[in-house]
Protein backbone atom coordinates (compact mmCIF):
# COMPACT_ATOMS: atom_id res chain seq x y z
CA UNK A 1 0.00 0.00 0.00
CA UNK A 2 1.30 3.38 -0.84
CA UNK A 3 1.01 6.74 0.82
CA UNK A 4 -2.47 8.19 0.81
CA UNK A 5 -3.30 10.98 -1.62
CA UNK A 6 -3.88 13.47 1.19
CA UNK A 7 -0.17 13.87 1.75
CA UNK A 8 0.56 14.51 -1.88
CA UNK A 9 -2.26 17.03 -2.12
CA UNK A 10 -1.26 18.79 1.08
CA UNK A 11 2.30 19.02 -0.19
CA UNK A 12 1.12 20.51 -3.46
CA UNK A 13 -1.03 23.01 -1.57
CA UNK A 14 2.00 24.19 0.36
CA UNK A 15 4.15 24.25 -2.78
CA UNK A 16 1.55 26.30 -4.64
CA UNK A 17 1.30 28.76 -1.76
CA UNK A 18 5.06 29.23 -1.64
CA UNK A 19 5.06 29.91 -5.37
CA UNK A 20 2.21 32.41 -5.09
CA UNK A 21 3.97 34.10 -2.19
CA UNK A 22 7.09 34.42 -4.29
CA UNK A 23 5.20 35.98 -7.17
CA UNK A 24 3.66 38.47 -4.76
CA UNK A 25 6.75 39.54 -2.84
CA UNK A 26 9.64 39.29 -5.28
CA UNK A 27 10.46 42.15 -7.64
CA UNK A 28 12.90 40.47 -9.97
CA UNK A 29 11.07 39.39 -13.11
CA UNK A 30 13.14 36.23 -13.55
CA UNK A 31 12.52 35.07 -9.99
CA UNK A 32 8.82 35.73 -10.47
CA UNK A 33 8.93 33.44 -13.49
CA UNK A 34 10.57 30.75 -11.41
CA UNK A 35 7.84 31.07 -8.81
CA UNK A 36 5.27 30.59 -11.56
CA UNK A 37 7.10 27.38 -12.41
CA UNK A 38 6.74 26.31 -8.78
CA UNK A 39 2.99 26.82 -9.01
CA UNK A 40 2.84 24.84 -12.25
CA UNK A 41 4.71 21.99 -10.56
CA UNK A 42 2.26 21.99 -7.69
CA UNK A 43 -0.56 21.65 -10.19
CA UNK A 44 1.31 18.84 -11.95
CA UNK A 45 1.72 16.97 -8.70
CA UNK A 46 -2.00 17.31 -8.08
CA UNK A 47 -2.80 15.98 -11.55
CA UNK A 48 -0.59 12.95 -11.12
CA UNK A 49 -2.03 12.25 -7.68
CA UNK A 50 -5.59 12.37 -8.95
CA UNK A 51 -4.64 10.24 -11.94
CA UNK A 52 -3.33 7.59 -9.59
CA UNK A 53 -6.28 7.94 -7.27
CA UNK A 54 -8.92 7.57 -9.99
CA UNK A 55 -6.87 5.13 -12.10
CA UNK A 56 -7.21 7.51 -15.03
CA UNK A 57 -4.55 8.14 -17.62
CA UNK A 58 -6.03 11.57 -18.47
CA UNK A 59 -4.27 13.27 -15.56
CA UNK A 60 -0.88 12.14 -16.78
CA UNK A 61 -1.65 13.29 -20.31
CA UNK A 62 -2.63 16.66 -18.91
CA UNK A 63 0.69 16.91 -17.09
CA UNK A 64 2.35 16.27 -20.44
CA UNK A 65 0.47 19.20 -21.97
CA UNK A 66 1.24 21.41 -18.99
CA UNK A 67 4.93 20.72 -19.58
CA UNK A 68 4.61 21.82 -23.21
CA UNK A 69 2.72 24.97 -22.29
CA UNK A 70 5.24 25.77 -19.57
CA UNK A 71 8.09 25.46 -22.05
CA UNK A 72 6.34 27.77 -24.51
CA UNK A 73 5.51 30.24 -21.76
CA UNK A 74 9.08 30.35 -20.54
CA UNK A 75 10.41 30.90 -24.05
CA UNK A 76 8.09 33.81 -24.75
CA UNK A 77 8.46 35.26 -21.27
CA UNK A 78 12.23 35.19 -21.36
CA UNK A 79 12.12 36.74 -24.83
CA UNK A 80 10.09 39.56 -23.32
CA UNK A 81 12.57 39.89 -20.47
CA UNK A 82 15.48 40.10 -22.90
CA UNK A 83 13.65 42.73 -24.94
CA UNK A 84 12.92 44.76 -21.81
CA UNK A 85 16.45 44.47 -20.47
CA UNK A 86 17.79 45.71 -23.78
CA UNK A 87 16.04 49.01 -23.18
CA UNK A 88 16.68 49.28 -19.46
CA UNK A 89 19.73 47.87 -17.78
CA UNK A 90 18.05 47.12 -14.48
CA UNK A 91 14.43 46.17 -14.72
CA UNK A 92 12.43 45.05 -11.75
CA UNK A 93 8.72 44.56 -12.02
CA UNK A 94 8.16 48.02 -10.56
CA UNK A 95 10.10 49.71 -13.34
CA UNK A 96 7.98 48.29 -16.14
CA UNK A 97 5.51 51.11 -16.42
CA UNK A 98 6.01 52.09 -20.04
CA UNK A 99 2.36 51.52 -20.82
CA UNK A 100 1.08 53.58 -17.92
CA UNK A 101 -1.13 56.38 -19.20
CA UNK B 1 16.20 21.26 6.55
CA UNK B 2 16.69 18.56 9.17
CA UNK B 3 13.86 19.99 11.23
CA UNK B 4 11.55 19.86 8.25
CA UNK B 5 12.69 16.35 7.50
CA UNK B 6 12.11 15.24 11.07
CA UNK B 7 8.63 16.68 11.31
CA UNK B 8 7.73 15.22 7.93
CA UNK B 9 8.97 11.81 9.02
CA UNK B 10 7.06 11.88 12.29
CA UNK B 11 3.88 13.13 10.65
CA UNK B 12 4.08 10.66 7.79
CA UNK B 13 4.69 7.67 10.01
CA UNK B 14 1.87 8.64 12.36
CA UNK B 15 -0.73 8.66 9.61
CA UNK B 16 0.43 6.40 6.83
CA UNK B 17 0.23 3.23 8.79
CA UNK B 18 -0.43 1.02 5.83
CA UNK B 19 2.31 2.43 3.69
CA UNK B 20 5.59 0.62 3.48
CA UNK B 21 8.66 2.12 5.05
CA UNK B 22 10.33 2.63 1.71
CA UNK B 23 7.43 4.69 0.46
CA UNK B 24 7.21 6.74 3.62
CA UNK B 25 10.92 7.44 3.64
CA UNK B 26 11.03 8.35 -0.03
CA UNK B 27 8.02 10.61 0.29
CA UNK B 28 9.40 12.35 3.36
CA UNK B 29 12.80 13.00 1.83
CA UNK B 30 11.27 14.17 -1.45
CA UNK B 31 8.83 16.44 0.35
CA UNK B 32 11.62 17.97 2.40
CA UNK B 33 13.66 18.53 -0.76
CA UNK B 34 10.69 20.10 -2.53
CA UNK B 35 9.81 22.46 0.29
CA UNK B 36 13.39 23.47 0.99
CA UNK B 37 13.93 24.18 -2.71
CA UNK B 38 10.72 26.17 -2.98
CA UNK B 39 11.57 28.31 0.03
CA UNK B 40 15.04 28.75 -1.41
CA UNK B 41 13.64 30.00 -4.72
CA UNK B 42 11.64 32.65 -2.91
CA UNK B 43 14.23 33.84 -0.42
CA UNK B 44 17.46 33.61 -2.44
CA UNK B 45 18.92 37.01 -3.24
CA UNK B 46 20.87 35.90 -6.26
CA UNK B 47 18.75 34.77 -9.25
CA UNK B 48 21.31 32.04 -10.03
CA UNK B 49 20.76 30.56 -6.59
CA UNK B 50 17.02 30.73 -7.18
CA UNK B 51 17.41 28.78 -10.41
CA UNK B 52 19.50 26.10 -8.72
CA UNK B 53 16.95 25.81 -5.93
CA UNK B 54 14.31 25.42 -8.61
CA UNK B 55 16.24 22.44 -10.00
CA UNK B 56 16.14 20.91 -6.52
CA UNK B 57 12.38 21.31 -6.30
CA UNK B 58 11.84 19.90 -9.78
CA UNK B 59 13.94 16.88 -8.95
CA UNK B 60 11.91 16.25 -5.80
CA UNK B 61 8.69 16.43 -7.81
CA UNK B 62 10.19 13.92 -10.26
CA UNK B 63 10.89 11.59 -7.35
CA UNK B 64 7.27 11.85 -6.30
CA UNK B 65 6.20 11.05 -9.87
CA UNK B 66 8.27 7.88 -9.71
CA UNK B 67 6.71 7.08 -6.36
CA UNK B 68 3.26 7.30 -7.97
CA UNK B 69 4.16 4.75 -10.66
CA UNK B 70 4.64 7.35 -13.33
CA UNK B 71 8.19 6.94 -14.59
CA UNK B 72 7.70 8.52 -17.99
CA UNK B 73 6.58 11.86 -16.62
CA UNK B 74 9.40 11.78 -14.11
CA UNK B 75 11.90 11.40 -16.92
CA UNK B 76 10.22 14.14 -18.91
CA UNK B 77 10.19 16.34 -15.84
CA UNK B 78 13.92 15.99 -15.37
CA UNK B 79 14.77 16.31 -19.06
CA UNK B 80 12.43 19.15 -20.02
CA UNK B 81 12.22 21.13 -16.81
CA UNK B 82 15.62 20.69 -15.24
CA UNK B 83 17.42 20.15 -18.52
CA UNK B 84 15.82 22.74 -20.75
CA UNK B 85 13.77 25.31 -18.87
CA UNK B 86 16.15 25.94 -16.01
CA UNK B 87 19.09 25.99 -18.38
CA UNK B 88 17.21 28.60 -20.38
CA UNK B 89 16.67 30.58 -17.19
CA UNK B 90 20.35 30.37 -16.31
CA UNK B 91 21.32 31.32 -19.84
CA UNK B 92 19.16 34.43 -19.73
CA UNK B 93 20.46 35.35 -16.27
CA UNK B 94 24.06 35.06 -17.40
CA UNK B 95 23.35 36.75 -20.73
CA UNK B 96 21.73 39.74 -19.11
CA UNK B 97 24.30 39.96 -16.35
CA UNK B 98 21.74 40.27 -13.58
CA UNK B 99 23.40 37.68 -11.37
CA UNK B 100 24.05 40.17 -8.63
CA UNK B 101 22.50 40.37 -5.23
CA UNK B 102 19.17 42.03 -4.83
CA UNK B 103 18.32 44.14 -1.83
CA UNK B 104 15.44 42.14 -0.40
CA UNK B 105 14.98 44.34 2.65
CA UNK B 106 13.85 47.22 0.46
CA UNK B 107 10.09 47.35 0.29
CA UNK B 108 8.81 49.83 -2.28
CA UNK B 109 5.13 49.14 -1.73
CA UNK B 110 4.33 49.66 1.90
CA UNK B 111 2.44 46.79 3.45
CA UNK B 112 2.72 44.56 0.38
CA UNK B 113 4.85 41.92 2.01
CA UNK B 114 2.76 41.33 5.17
CA UNK B 115 -0.36 41.33 3.04
CA UNK B 116 1.14 38.73 0.69
CA UNK B 117 2.28 36.53 3.56
CA UNK B 118 -1.12 36.80 5.19
CA UNK B 119 -2.86 35.87 1.97
CA UNK B 120 -0.59 32.88 1.43
CA UNK B 121 -1.04 31.59 4.98
CA UNK B 122 -4.80 32.11 4.75
CA UNK B 123 -5.02 30.28 1.45
CA UNK B 124 -2.89 27.40 2.66
CA UNK B 125 -4.83 26.87 5.85
CA UNK B 126 -8.11 27.23 3.99
CA UNK B 127 -7.19 24.60 1.44
CA UNK B 128 -5.80 22.22 4.04
CA UNK B 129 -8.90 22.58 6.21
CA UNK B 130 -11.05 22.02 3.15
CA UNK B 131 -9.13 18.84 2.49
CA UNK B 132 -9.68 17.72 6.07
CA UNK B 133 -13.40 18.28 6.22
CA UNK B 134 -14.21 17.00 2.74
CA UNK B 135 -13.03 14.35 0.41
CA UNK B 136 -10.21 15.37 -1.87
CA UNK B 137 -10.85 12.85 -4.59
CA UNK B 138 -14.27 12.81 -6.12
CA UNK B 139 -15.36 11.82 -9.58
CA UNK B 140 -15.74 8.75 -11.71
CA UNK B 141 -12.71 6.50 -11.99
CA UNK B 142 -10.90 5.96 -15.28
CA UNK B 143 -13.02 8.06 -17.59
CA UNK B 144 -10.23 8.77 -20.04
CA UNK B 145 -8.70 5.32 -19.87
CA UNK B 146 -7.26 2.96 -17.33
CA UNK B 147 -3.81 3.89 -16.11
CA UNK B 148 -2.73 0.39 -15.26
CA UNK B 149 -2.93 -3.02 -16.79
CA UNK B 150 -0.70 -5.37 -18.64
CA UNK B 151 0.85 -2.64 -20.72
CA UNK B 152 3.44 -0.24 -19.41
CA UNK B 153 2.80 3.31 -18.40
CA UNK B 154 4.54 4.66 -21.49
CA UNK B 155 2.41 2.51 -23.78
CA UNK B 156 -0.83 3.69 -22.21
CA UNK B 157 0.23 7.29 -22.20
CA UNK B 158 1.31 7.21 -25.83
CA UNK B 159 -1.86 5.44 -26.89
CA UNK B 160 -3.98 8.00 -25.08
CA UNK B 161 -2.07 10.92 -26.57
CA UNK B 162 -2.34 9.62 -30.11
CA UNK B 163 -5.98 8.57 -29.96
CA UNK B 164 -8.09 10.41 -27.42
CA UNK B 165 -5.99 13.52 -27.15
CA UNK B 166 -4.81 13.74 -30.74
CA UNK B 167 -6.19 17.21 -31.42
CA UNK B 168 -4.67 18.81 -28.28
CA UNK B 169 -1.41 17.13 -29.17
CA UNK B 170 -1.46 18.70 -32.63
CA UNK B 171 -2.41 22.01 -31.04
CA UNK B 172 0.71 21.86 -28.86
CA UNK B 173 2.77 21.56 -32.05
CA UNK B 174 1.21 24.79 -33.30
CA UNK B 175 1.76 26.35 -29.88
CA UNK B 176 5.44 25.49 -29.91
CA UNK B 177 5.90 26.92 -33.40
CA UNK B 178 4.14 30.11 -32.36
CA UNK B 179 6.30 30.34 -29.26
CA UNK B 180 9.49 29.94 -31.27
CA UNK B 181 8.43 32.59 -33.78
CA UNK B 182 7.39 34.90 -30.98
CA UNK B 183 10.69 34.47 -29.18
CA UNK B 184 12.63 35.22 -32.35
CA UNK B 185 10.55 38.32 -33.06
CA UNK B 186 10.88 39.54 -29.47
CA UNK B 187 14.59 38.94 -29.18
CA UNK B 188 15.40 40.39 -32.59
CA UNK B 189 17.41 43.55 -32.37
CA UNK B 190 15.23 46.53 -33.24
CA UNK B 191 16.25 48.74 -36.16
CA UNK B 192 18.85 51.39 -35.51
CA UNK B 193 16.35 54.24 -35.35
CA UNK B 194 15.39 54.39 -31.72
CA UNK B 195 12.56 56.36 -30.33
CA UNK B 196 14.09 59.19 -28.29
CA UNK B 197 11.05 59.44 -26.05
CA UNK B 198 11.51 55.94 -24.71
CA UNK B 199 15.14 55.59 -23.79
CA UNK B 200 17.09 58.72 -23.60
CA UNK B 201 19.62 58.11 -20.83
CA UNK B 202 19.42 61.65 -19.51
CA UNK B 203 15.73 61.37 -18.63
CA UNK B 204 16.07 57.84 -17.36
CA UNK B 205 15.13 58.20 -13.74
CA UNK B 206 16.99 55.55 -11.87
CA UNK B 207 14.76 54.36 -9.06
CA UNK B 208 16.47 51.10 -8.37
CA UNK B 209 17.67 49.64 -5.17
CA UNK B 210 21.14 51.04 -5.15
CA UNK B 211 22.77 47.76 -6.07
CA UNK B 212 23.17 49.13 -9.54
CA UNK B 213 26.81 49.92 -9.95
CA UNK B 214 26.72 50.90 -13.57
CA UNK B 215 25.00 50.12 -16.79
CA UNK B 216 26.10 46.49 -16.90
CA UNK B 217 26.80 44.63 -20.09
CA UNK B 218 23.29 45.11 -21.39
CA UNK B 219 23.33 48.81 -21.98
CA UNK B 220 21.75 49.83 -25.21
CA UNK B 221 24.09 48.64 -27.86
CA UNK B 222 22.36 50.57 -30.60
CA UNK B 223 23.05 53.88 -29.00
CA UNK B 224 26.75 54.49 -28.56
CA UNK B 225 26.11 57.37 -26.21
CA UNK B 226 24.38 55.15 -23.68
CA UNK B 227 27.58 53.46 -22.65
CA UNK B 228 28.31 55.35 -19.49
CA UNK B 229 26.37 55.56 -16.31
CA UNK B 230 23.68 58.15 -15.86
CA UNK B 231 25.66 60.98 -14.26
CA UNK B 232 28.57 60.56 -16.66
CA UNK B 233 26.27 60.89 -19.64
CA UNK B 234 24.64 63.91 -18.14
CA UNK B 235 27.89 65.77 -17.76
CA UNK B 236 28.84 65.65 -21.43
CA UNK B 237 25.31 66.63 -22.37
CA UNK B 238 25.64 69.74 -20.24
CA UNK B 239 29.14 70.44 -21.45
CA UNK B 240 28.53 69.93 -25.13
CA UNK B 241 26.32 72.99 -25.68
CA UNK B 242 28.87 75.21 -23.94
CA UNK B 243 31.72 74.08 -26.18
CA UNK B 244 29.49 74.47 -29.19
CA UNK B 245 28.59 78.00 -28.21
CA UNK B 246 32.25 78.78 -27.62
CA UNK B 247 33.22 77.50 -31.04
CA UNK B 248 30.30 79.32 -32.59
CA UNK B 249 31.32 82.56 -30.94
CA UNK B 250 34.90 82.05 -32.13
CA UNK B 251 33.67 81.52 -35.65
CA UNK B 252 31.57 84.64 -35.40
CA UNK B 253 34.55 86.59 -34.09
CA UNK B 254 36.80 85.46 -36.95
Amino acid sequence: MTISADWYLGLSVVLFSIGALGVMIRRNVLVMFMCVELMLNAANLTFVTFARQLHDIGGQVLVFFVLVVAAAEVVVGLGLVVAIFRRRANATADDLHLMKG
Amino acid sequence: MTGTLGTALVAATSIATHASWVDVGTFSVAAAIILAGAVGVVVARNPVHSALMLVMTLFGVAVLFVLQRDPFLAAVQVIVYAGAIVVLFLFVIMFLGVDREENIALEPLRGQRPLAIGLAVLGTTGLLLLGQVSKWTTGAPHVAGVDAGKQSNVYLLGKSVYTTYLFPFEATAALLVIAVVGAVVLARRPPAVTDPTIDSPATDTDTDTGTDTGPGPVADRNDPQAGGSTPSTETPSTETPSTETVSASEEARS
